[in-house]
């Protein structure tokens, strides 16, 4: 008796929410993104980070040695043959600026992606096993978080800056000391998850502690874990410009956005594209990744993950 | 006599905390019988969750355990975490009090069904996608081949713990232990799941031991029945002779505090007095003498042992742990106790 009611009770509620049922209600990254598409703000950051990428990409890939060519055409204003003007030695600052946005992005995104991988991994182990090992894990995150970037990078500004490919040493530096953010998150995020019935079930199911920390914790950590690695972009991005614009970055024949600002800078009031059209994209590159970041956030809010709790 | 498949002989778990050493559990042993329905009954904080727990080797770190606990020939305690792995799920599953909370947000069902099986068993996607299906149909979800991809969140508080059950009868256990599996449904879910846990031990042909603070889920499933109190079994025996001659004064109160059907109208419920004690520590004599109307000095003294209640209508498995268990067993049920309406002074919190 008790059965056959059940399955009736059952029947009728299954009917009501899965035929008529529309992607609001299915699964979190449907919703994710459902979410993510419908913020203006979001969606333009996405774009002009995009097409910032996408013309950038392109006009390097046809004129790859055009950010360094030198012409007779010194301290050209804005005009058709070049649309941002040239420099004092006649290079184009319109190639220059392009060269220099993806070298920002190519510099942030190896940060981001050291800090999330070793972040991660430090943060998990520290937030899973907590004690002993957390305990060690988390001064040694302190010792790293209180090392002076700047300090760091003027001591090794000599081995870096002598290096053909010195973005990728300036990014290993920079990665090396800004994941300790991401590490600190991750662990907070371990704690309470691994207080959570569902952690406990699965360990009550016989997964190894490897197991329950890939499949179940950080797919629940996910979250923050994305959003923070687009703060660390924009971070990395600041950064590099700044260590540039000290001379500490990257190096001439190289550019990045942060160079193009410094050597810029003297001229702002007289030749003002050196120093306006570089320092804009700076500008928007940084707000677009905070835009995407902002939306990604508002996107992955746990509070608004679930139709019905 | 059958060879019990689980037997827990002095089982002791302390916890060391900053305000002492808590004695979680003293003593405690029990058998479980093949295709047994064990139930623990007992309010909280007497050491039920702590009791399956440790059987599952999923206790704190900083709790201490000693005594035996023996599935079948071999014995648990003492066992590396990667040697309990390989029980855990295949000869032990655990069904969780609360499955909002027991089943993982981002993971669809039949993921999860599916991950439980793969944990123990080999066989491929198909075939682990098939047999899932055929979980969640025996747990009574309708039409699982089409709900099989839907997340924890599109599942009611019922069919999410029916998930959870099959999860648990995934790979064949032995034994089930259910802790509360009830507790955070509605009254009407409760029966239903119930219901399906009783196809599922079926189907599986395991031992269910059920935790729980409500009589009523035991004396419609459980063939024997232990009564804890402050991490000791005050009363074990058959559920009839546990229910219709409790030998123990707290057993008595347990059934006087739950409404009855044959009561008269108008009565009001018979409640115990006062709460458990702190674990923290040990002081002499019966832990439950505060709060028994029967206490005489041997209570406060001396704490009595489990022994067996020699006038029980039930059989010589019925033990109590009561200096008076032969004068209780005698005793209408639950008439120690006053009415909530009485006055209560005179008995100390």
């Amino acid at each position: 008796m008790t059965k056959k009611s059940s399955s009736e009770t059952v029947a009728t509620t299954g009917d009501v929410h899965s035929d008529d049922m529309d992607f609001n209600a299915r699964g979190q990254w449907a919703m994710v993104v459902h979410r993510f598409l419908h913020n203006g703000q979001a969606m333009t950051g996405l774009i002009a980070f995009f097409l910032m990428l996408v013309v950038s990409g392109i006009y390097t890939a046809l004129h790859p040695n055009q950010y360094a060519a030198l012409s007779i055409a010194f301290n050209q204003g804005p005009s058709a043959a070049h649309i941002f003007g040239t420099n004092s030695i006649g290079i184009d600052m319109l190639a220059q600026i392009l060269k220099g946005v993806l070298q920002d992005v190519q510099v942030a995104v190896l940060v981001a992606a050291i800090s999330v991988v070793v972040g991660t991994f430090i943060g998990a182990l520290a937030g899973y096993y907590g004690g002993k090992i957390d305990n060690v894990l988390m001064r040694f995150v302190d010792l790293v978080l209180v090392i002076p970037v700047l300090v760091v990078l003027i001591m090794l500004s000599q081995i870096v800056a002598q290096k053909a490919n010195n973005w990728f040493y300036l990014a290993i530096i920079i990665g090396a000391l800004s994941w300790t953010y991401i590490a600190r998150l991750v662990r907070a995020e371990f704690l309470s998850l691994r207080e959570r019935d569902f952690i406990e079930a699965s360990r009550a199911l016989g997964a190894s502690d490897w197991r329950i920390i890939s499949r179940h914790m950080i797919p629940n950590a996910i979250g923050p874990i994305i959003v923070n690695a687009t703060i660390t972009v924009a971070g990395a991005i600041v950064l590099e410009a700044t260590l540039s614009y000290l001379g500490l970055g990257i190096q001439p024949p190289a550019v990045s956005l942060g160079l193009l600002i410094e050597q810029g800078q003297n001229s702002a009031t007289t030749e003002y594209w050196l120093f306006v059209y570089p320092a804009a994209f700076l500008l928007a590159l940084i707000v677009s990744v905070f835009f995407i970041g902002d939306g990604l956030r508002a996107a992955l809010d746990p509070r608004k993950n679930r139709v019905r709790a | 006599m059958v060879e019990p498949l689980l037997d827990i002989e002095d089982l002791d778990v302390r916890f060391s905390t900053s305000e002492g050493v808590t004695r979680a559990i003293r003593g405690v042993s029990l058998t479980l019988n093949p295709r047994e329905v064990l139930g623990i009954v007992g309010e909280s904080g007497s050491g039920k969750s702590v009791t399956a727990l440790a059987v599952m080797g999923l206790l704190a770190k900083n709790a201490k355990v000693t005594g035996s606990i023996k599935l079948g020939d071999r014995e648990l305690l003492g066992l590396k975490d990667r040697q309990m792995s390989s029980i855990r799920g295949l000869s032990i599953a655990m069904i969780f009090q609360d499955p909002l909370t027991s089943l993982n947000p981002v993971y669809s069902v039949g993921w999860q069904v599916e991950e439980a099986i793969g944990a123990h068993q080999d066989l491929n996607r198909e075939e682990r996608r098939a047999e899932a299906i055929r979980l969640l149909e025996i747990v009574g979800i309708p039409r699982a081949s089409d709900r099989i991809d839907d997340y924890p969140h599109e599942f009611s508080g019922g069919m999410r713990q029916r998930v959870v059950i099959a999860i648990a009868m995934a790979n064949n256990p032995q034994i089930i232990l259910a802790d509360e599996p009830t507790t955070a449904l509605d009254v009407t879910v409760q029966a239903q799941v119930l219901e399906a846990l009783k196809v599922a031990l079926d189907e599986s042909h395991a031992s269910l031991v059920l935790i729980t603070h409500d009589l009523g889920v035991v004396a419609g499933l459980a063939s024997r029945v232990v009564v804890m109190y402050a991490g000791r079994i005050v009363e074990v025996g058959t559920a009839d002779a546990v229910f219709y001659s409790p030998a123990m004064p707290y057993t008595h109160g347990l059934l006087g505090s739950i409404p009855r059907v044959d009561d008269d109208g108008g009565a009001r419920l018979r409640q115990i007095p006062g709460s458990p004690p702190s674990m923290i520590g040990t002081r002499p004599g019966c832990p439950f003498s505060p709060r028994c109307p029967l206490r005489q000095d041997i209570c406060l003294t001396e704490e009595p042992e489990l022994r067996s209640v020699a006038s029980s209508a039930g059989s010589e498995s019925h033990q109590a742990a009561c200096h008076f268990a032969s004068d209780v067993v005698s005793m209408p049920i639950a008439s120690m106790f006053p009415n909530s309406s009485d006055d209560q002074e005179g008995l100390p919190e």
